[in-house]
């Protein structure tokens, strides 16, 4: 079957910064992207779990775009300028889709 | 003296506090105990609710007078100048940078409306009344803090993030606790006494077990704050957060007596100054100062601060507040 080749960017972001996050996003023309809950991790501040936290301080979630490679660029510099003083983990792996026009 | 220890003996032996003391066993025994994290959402705004219809509608009973002003007043002002005295104590204190200082200090400044339940909780079964609109005090000192630390982080020459801006000024003013327990205060306030009674068998009755519930799952999340963040209390930190409550409180007490409030109000006016908070500000602080420790401020506010106003502090606000207004 023919796919075609996308960019996946997986941002993983603390709560608090989530609306800024995707604001910055959508400024920069990306409209498309899911909002996943992180249930826990570990990371330098030692282990945490999203149950029984009290505020919107502790706890991360995931955003995820899958977009054209050529718009790859706007993308992570509209990100950057959110997540650079935050805690969070910016990863970006090749992917198919099926299709080209709406993924 | 007597009256305190009386007080101190029936507020510790109390299910509210046995029940909290259960989270902080559980978690500390590493017990798989847990509570979900939609039912404690559910808990915090069914006593968010409560306490701000049932301040409403005390306020509709009674009728409103200058101190209302004055007492929100007080409480705008206690919130700004409070950081500035934590810090103070802070650079004394401890080693912390200026930064860590600043966010804690922000913490000391705002309030624990958790705490404020709890002590509402222990006038009312002492049958100790207290002016209705404290509730509205309580929503009027969450910001101020914030302000007051961020001036002191530039002041230092630090830089708030660009985050701070009109965008958490609004996060923070319109934060949903805020809007719950000041509008539900609104709603109980305007269909008064018989609003109250149209749904006092939900948010009378079962109000105390659900306090329980939620302050067994406030022990959790204090415990598990305890156990991982015990590398930040340093000696100086620990005394800190058991100082900085009991040096606010002697100006809640100050504030309450000024304005002649009743004796449950200057007790409530104490509970107040001497709280932390550990919801709106650390969200605050982690948008606009994410290069302050969380694990600090959190354990310290959640971890220190919270449970010894809840088992000693409490007491002896009620008790000092008796004392000083023959109530």
């Amino acid at each position: 079957m023919q796919t075609h080749k996308a960019k996946r960017v997986e941002i993983t972001i603390e709560n608090v910064m989530e609306s800024r996050l995707t604001d910055a996003l959508r400024k920069a023309g990306v409209t498309g992207y899911s909002i996943l809950p992180v249930l826990g991790g570990s990371g330098r501040s030692g282990a945490w779990s999203r149950s029984g936290q009290v505020s919107r301080a502790q706890g991360m979630v995931q955003v995820v775009c899958i977009i054209r490679p050529e718009r790859l660029d706007a993308l992570l510099d509209a990100a950057f300028e959110v997540v650079e003083r935050h805690i969070g983990v910016v990863s970006i792996v090749d992917c198919d889709v099926l299709r080209a026009e709406r993924f | 003296m007597s009256e305190f220890l009386s007080l101190a003996g029936q507020n510790l032996l109390s299910p509210i506090i046995l029940s909290f003391v259960l989270g902080v066993f559980a978690a500390l025994a590493r017990s798989d105990l847990n509570i979900p994290e939609a039912v404690a959402k559910g808990m915090s705004i069914y006593l968010l609710f409560a306490i701000g219809f049932k301040g409403g509608a005390s306020v509709a009973s009674y009728g409103l007078d200058l101190r209302l002003g004055l007492s929100l007043l007080a409480g705008v002002v206690l919130s700004a100048l409070l950081p500035l005295i934590a810090f103070a104590l802070l650079r004394v204190m401890t080693n912390i940078s200026r930064l860590d200082a600043a966010a804690v200090a922000a913490h000391y400044g705002s309030i624990s409306i958790v705490t404020f339940v709890a002590a509402t909780s222990v006038l009312e079964g002492r049958g100790i009344e207290s002016e209705g609109y404290m509730v509205a005090v309580a929503a009027a000192m969450e910001a101020p803090a914030i302000l007051s630390a961020l001036w002191l982080i530039s002041r230092g020459g630090g830089e708030p993030s660009k985050g701070m801006d009109s965008a958490l000024m609004r996060e923070i003013m319109l934060n949903g606790s805020i809007v719950l327990l000041v509008g539900a205060f609104a709603i109980g306030w305007a269909t008064g006494e018989q609003g109250l009674k149209e749904i006092s068998s939900f948010i009378v009755n079962p109000f105390k077990g659900v306090l329980c519930l939620f302050l067994l799952d406030m022990g959790l999340v204090a415990g598990r704050g305890l156990r991982g963040g015990s590398g930040v209390l340093t000696r100086g930190v620990l005394a800190f957060g058991v100082l900085m409550p009991l040096v606010g409180s002697v100006f809640g007490l100050a504030a309450g007596m000024l304005l002649g409030l009743s004796a449950g109000g200057v007790a409530l006016m104490m509970v107040l100054a001497a709280s932390a908070s550990y919801i709106a500000v650390p969200a605050a602080m982690r948008v606009a100062v994410p290069e302050a420790n969380p694990s600090l401020y959190l354990t310290l506010s959640l971890g220190v601060t919270f449970p010894f106003n809840l088992t000693i502090g409490i007491p002896l606000y009620v008790g000092i507040a008796m004392a000083m207004t023959g109530g």
